[in-house]
C-alpha cells in the first residue's frame, strides 16, 4: 500500500499543478496577448483601485452607519469616512434584540459546516466513480448530472415544503441541510478534477494490493482529491451561509439562520439603520474572515472551474 | 486505458478453499456494484428534493390546495387561468425580466472590460483578483439592506450626492425603472467580480499565437480585443449568460429586502415572480395551488429560454468562430 506522502507527490496538488503547467504549455498560455509582458501603466492601477474601492465601500458604509446613531444618519446621508464610536453599543442592541442572534449564528455555522462536509464527501465519492471506474451507463449518468444543473429546482419549493411539513421538519435545521447534501456542481467538479489528478496506476496498485473499492477510495482518491475538495468545501460554505430563500420559508423566525435573522431586523427596526447595519456588519464578519484566509482559493477555484466548464 | 477490475483467476480445481471463493464473490460484487453505489447519493437526493417536487408542483397546481387546510378539490387549470389573469402576476413578470436584463447585460460588459484590465501583467495579481471577488461573500440579504439605505428616496446617500452636483433626487423606490436599476445594481455588485474571473480564466486560455498574428497584421490593442479576445470568449460568455438566466429569473432576496414590507413596493413596482409566488403561498392567500401554478409557469419560461440559448449556442458555435472547440 503506497503511503499518503507518495500519493501526495504523484497525484495530489503536485500532479494537478503539473497538469496545469503542461496544459499551459500546450495552449501557449498567452497571458493576455501582445503587450502582455509589458508592465501596465498607472492607468491600469487607477482603474483597479477604483474597482477595489467600489467593491469594498458598501461594506465599509455598513460599518460606518453601524457605528453611528439614528439621528446622525438622518442628518448626514453621506457618512463621514471616520467611524463614530457607537459600534459596540449597536452590536449590544443587536445581541439583546429579539432576533436571537447567537442562535442564528450557531445555526448558520452548523448548517454551513454540515452541508460542506456532506457535499465534499458525496461529491468526491461520485466523482471518483465517474472519473475512474468503469460501469455501464457512466456517460449517460454524467450527462444527466450536468443537465440537472440547468434545472431551477428552487421552483419545487411548494411540494418540498409540504413534504417537510409532513415529516415534521419545518422549523428544524435538517430541513435546510438535507436538500443540499450533495450537488450536481460538486459531482461535476470532483469528476473533472479526479480525471486529471488521479493516475490509474495508483488505483491499480491499491487494487492489486487487495484493497476493496471503498478502501481504494479512502486511501488513494481522497488524498488526491484534497485540493479540489477544499475549494468545493469553501464554495459550499459560502453558498450555504448566504442562502436565504429556502431557510426563510422553512425555518421561519423562531429558529433562524443568520440571513433570516438579519432580515428580521429590518422588519422590526426599520427606522433605526444604525442597528440594522450593525447587524449586517456583524453577520458579514465571519465570511470576511474566511475570505481573508481563503480568498485566494476562491479566486483560483472560480478560474479553474471556468476553464473546465 | 487501464481497467480497474483485477483479473479474476480461476481457483485451481479441487484445491479451492471455500473462503477464497467467497471473498472472490464479494470482490466481484464490490467491483460491479460500487460505482453505482458511489454515484447513487446524488441521484437519490435529486430525485427526492429536485425531480419529485417539480413534478408534484404540477399536481398541486391542479388543486385547491391550502397551506393550512391541505389538499382540496381538483380544479383543472383554474389556478393557472386565475394567476395569468392577475395584473400582479404580469407586473411581476415584467419586473423580473427588466431586473434580469439590467443586471446581466451590464455585468457581462463590465466583466469583459475588467477581465481585460486584470489580464495585464500586474503586480500583486492575486490581491486585485481577490479585490473584485470580495462582494461575492456578502449575503444577498446584507447587500439588499446596505443598498436599500444607499438608495433611499429621502436622505439616501446617492440622492444626496446627486443633489451636491445639482441633479434632482431620483425616486429610487417610487419609480419603476429606477427601482429596477437599484436592484440590478445590488446583483451586479455581488456578481460582477465572479463573472470577471470566469472571463479572465477564459482569456488566459486564448492561444498567444492568435495575438501574434494580429500584431503582425498591424492590429491595435483595441482591435485585438474586439477581433480576437471577444470571439474567442464567446462560449464562455454564453455559459455566463445561461447560468445568470437560471438564477436571475428566480431572483428574490434583493428585491425582498428593498424595503421593510418585502412586498415589492406600494404599486408592486419591483415585485418579482418569485416574490409573488411566496406571497401567494405563504402570504395572506395561503394558496399553495396558485403558488404552484406560478412556479410551473416560471419553470416553463426558464426551460424555454434555456432551450433557446442552447439552439442559439449551437448555431453560433457551428457558424461562428471555432472558439468552442479550440477551448478545452
Amino acid at each position: 500500500m503506497s503511503s499518503i506522502g507518495m500519493i501526495k507527490q504523484t497525484s495530489g496538488a503536485g500532479a494537478a499543478r503539473a497538469v496545469a503547467r503542461r496544459r499551459a504549455r500546450q495552449v501557449g498560455q498567452g497571458s493576455g496577448g501582445a503587450g502582455a509582458n509589458r508592465r501596465p501603466r498607472w492607468v491600469t492601477y487607477s482603474i483597479l483601485t477604483f474597482v477595489l474601492l467600489v467593491s469594498a465601500y458598501p461594506l465599509y458604509y455598513s460599518f460606518l452607519l453601524g457605528s453611528s446613531d439614528a439621528q446622525t444618519i438622518a442628518q448626514n446621508p453621506v457618512p463621514s469616512l471616520v467611524p463614530a464610536k457607537h459600534f459596540f453599543d449597536n452590536v449590544e442592541r443587536v445581541l439583546t434584540s429579539d432576533i436571537q442572534f447567537w442562535k442564528a449564528l450557531t445555526n448558520s455555522v452548523i448548517v454551513a459546516s454540515v452541508t460542506s462536509i456532506s457535499v465534499v464527501a458525496f461529491s468526491t465519492l461520485a466523482g471518483f466513480s465517474f472519473a475512474k471506474l468503469r460501469f455501464r451507463g457512466r456517460r449517460g449518468l454524467l450527462v444527466f448530472v450536468i443537465a440537472t444543473m440547468a434545472v431551477p429546482t428552487q421552483l419545487g419549493i411548494v411540494p418540498l415544503f409540504i413534504v417537510m411539513a409532513q415529516l415534521g421538519w419545518t422549523g428544524k435545521l435538517v430541513a435546510v441541510i438535507v436538500p443540499g447534501m450533495v450537488t450536481a456542481f460538486g459531482v461535476f467538479w470532483m469528476t473533472q478534477y479526479l480525471e486529471e489528478a488521479l493516475p490509474y496506476e495508483l488505483i491499480e496498485a491499491a487494487r492489486v494490493d487487495g484493497c476493496s473499492m471503498i478502501r481504494t477510495f479512502w486511501h488513494v482518491a481522497m488524498p488526491a482529491a484534497r485540493p479540489a475538495a477544499a475549494m468545493l468545501a469553501l464554495f459550499t460554505f459560502v453558498g450555504s451561509w448566504t442562502n436565504f430563500f429556502w431557510p426563510f420559508i422553512v425555518l421561519g423566525s423562531n429558529n433562524p439562520t443568520l440571513p433570516v435573522a438579519v432580515q428580521l431586523l429590518q422588519a422590526s427596526y426599520f427606522k433605526d439603520y444604525s442597528l440594522i447595519l450593525a447587524g449586517v456588519t456583524l453577520s458579514t464578519i465571519p465570511l470576511i474572515i474566511v475570505f481573508a484566509f481563503a480568498g485566494k482559493q476562491l479566486v483560483s477555484g472560480i478560474m479553474q472551474g471556468a476553464v473546465k466548464g | 486505458m487501464a481497467v480497474i477490475t483485477t483479473p479474476e483467476l480461476d481457483p485451481a480445481p479441487g484445491r479451492a478453499p471455500r473462503r477464497i471463493a467467497f471473498r472472490q464473490r464479494i470482490g466481484r460484487w464490490d467491483v460491479k456494484a460500487s460505482p453505482y453505489l458511489y454515484v447513487s447519493p446524488f441521484f437519490i437526493l435529486f430525485a427526492i428534493v429536485g425531480l419529485f417536487p417539480l413534478g408534484y408542483t404540477a399536481w398541486v397546481s391542479l388543486h385547491d390546495w391550502n397551506l393550512i387546510g391541505g389538499k382540496g378539490d381538483f380544479v383543472e387549470l383554474d389556478n393557472f387561468t386565475n394567476v395569468l389573469a392577475q395584473p400582479n402576476f404580469r407586473t411581476g413578470l415584467r419586473n423580473t425580466f427588466s431586473i434580469f436584463l439590467l443586471s446581466s447585460v451590464p455585468q457581462v460588459f463590465a466583466g469583459l472590460v475588467l477581465a481585460a484590465v486584470l489580464n495585464a501583467n500586474l503586480r500583486a495579481k492575486t490581491f486585485w483578483r481577490m479585490g473584485v471577488l470580495l462582494p461575492y461573500v456578502v449575503a444577498p440579504v446584507a447587500v439588499g439592506l446596505i443598498f436599500s439605505k444607499m438608495f433611499a428616496d429621502q436622505s439616501g446617500m446617492f440622492n444626496t450626492l446627486l443633489g451636491n452636483v445639482g441633479i434632482d433626487p431620483i425616486r429610487w423606490h417610487a419609480d419603476v425603472l429606477a427601482s429596477h436599476i437599484a436592484i440590478a445594481t445590488m446583483v451586479n455588485f455581488r456578481w460582477t467580480g465572479y463573472t470577471t474571473l470566469i472571463l479572465l480564466a477564459a482569456m488566459q486560455a486564448v492561444p498567444s499565437d492568435l495575438y501574434e498574428a494580429a500584431v503582425i497584421d498591424g492590429a491595435s490593442r483595441a482591435r485585438q480585443f474586439f477581433s480576437v479576445t471577444v470571439p474567442m470568449l464567446r462560449p464562455t460568455i454564453i455559459f455566463v449568460v445561461i447560468t445568470s438566466t437560471i438564477g436571475g429569473l428566480q431572483i428574490f432576496d434583493e428585491p425582498r429586502m428593498y424595503d421593510q414590507f418585502g412586498q415589492g413596493g406600494a404599486d408592486r413596482q419591483w415585485m418579482t415572480v418569485t416574490m409573488y409566488l411566496y406571497e401567494l403561498g405563504w402570504g395572506a392567500q395561503k394558496s399553495f395551488g396558485r403558488a404552484a401554478a406560478v412556479a410551473w409557469i416560471l419553470f416553463l419560461i426558464i426551460i424555454a429560454i434555456g432551450l433557446l440559448n442552447f439552439f442559439l449556442t449551437r448555431r453560433i458555435s457551428t457558424s461562428g468562430s471555432r472558439a468552442g472547440r479550440d477551448k478545452r
